[in-house]
């Protein structure tokens, strides 16, 4: 068993209101040094030896993230 | 002969009630299609409804597009079946790859939930034959991810292809220029945000201006 993690981001140019809202109650709370946020989403895969780089992308790309709208990454932690 | 409009229920879909009243209310025949069975049971036309499939969970839509239902609606669509998404419907009909773009959470972050004037932009789809073009519509929207994004080129493409088929007067959730609704390459599937099937009658909605919508598949239906 290994753990893989997958890491979803709205795509640069995309417009998140969540992360511009969180900047905004940073701003209030006093933590004015933080000019941008983005909010994404991490999925964490407890996968078997079956599950190869290529089954995990396909993974992301089908169903974890919305390419229209979203990018991914994948990395592995080990066991 | 009686038109057969099928109406999808996944869990957590709200508005399939109202949508078999609005195809009664236009003359066809509501046949209820559940999420777990593919069989389309011969339908003319599919709807897929408003509602908060699968909890939203994921991304709005993400999970019931894989519903086996919806296997037989991309099937049934690639070989020219109407298909009409409401709002949850739409988002459906964008993560299957039926429709181009995706909806994002609302610009300003409030959830939307007001009537409001609906221009037609496209008369030439199996879903706005009945309108004259620029007609505008007063119906309801309710929707916290309704904001319409896609990239230039594909926004470019579908004005183009003449393929934005709604736009809002007032734009309540920033949508990318204004977009409402959007139908496919082969004008028989169409998507929105706002939803025509709660503006059926004065008695509870602000008007009787979704009706067209069904009229338009129903001619199309019928002609055939």
């Amino acid at each position: 068993m290994a753990r893989v993690v997958v890491n979803v981001m709205p795509k640069a140019e995309i417009l998140d209101p969540q992360g511009q809202a969180i900047v905004g109650a940073l701003n209030r709370l006093g933590h004015g040094g933080v000019s941008n946020v983005r909010q994404g989403k991490r999925f964490e895969l407890e996968v078997d030896d079956t599950v190869d780089d290529a089954t995990v992308a396909e993974i992301a790309e089908a169903l974890l993230a919305n390419t229209v709208i979203e990018d991914w990454s994948v990395s592995r932690e080990p066991s | 002969m009686t038109a057969r409009v099928g109406v999808i229920t996944f869990p957590g879909t709200l508005d399939d009630v109202d949508a078999a009243r609005a195809a009664r209310l236009a003359g066809a025949e509501a046949v209820s299609l559940w999420h777990a069975d593919a069989d389309l049971k011969g339908v003319d036309a599919v709807v897929v409804p408003g509602g908060f499939s699968y909890g939203d969970y994921l991304r709005a839509g993400a999970i019931a597009r894989f519903a086996p239902v919806m296997g037989s609606v991309i099937e049934a669509a690639a070989r020219g079946l109407p298909v009409l998404g409401i709002c949850n419907g739409f988002q459906v009909l964008c993560e299957a790859g039926l429709l181009p773009g995706a909806l994002t959470r609302n610009a300003g972050l409030h959830f939307v939930c007001r009537d409001l004037w609906l221009q037609v932009a496209s008369t030439t789809t199996a879903w706005t034959s009945r309108y004259a073009p620029g007609t505008e519509l007063l119906v309801p929207l309710k929707s916290g991810e309704g904001r319409y994004v896609a990239g230039e080129a594909v926004l470019d493409t579908l004005e183009g292809e003449d393929r934005v088929v709604f736009r809002y007067r007032d734009n309540p959730n920033g949508s990318m220029r204004d977009i409402a609704g959007v139908c496919s390459a082969n004008r028989r599937v169409v998507g929105l945000m706002p939803h025509p099937e709660h503006a059926t009658e004065p008695l509870t909605g602000p008007s009787d201006d979704g009706l067209g919508l069904f009229y338009s598949a129903l001619d199309l239906v019928l002609a055939a």
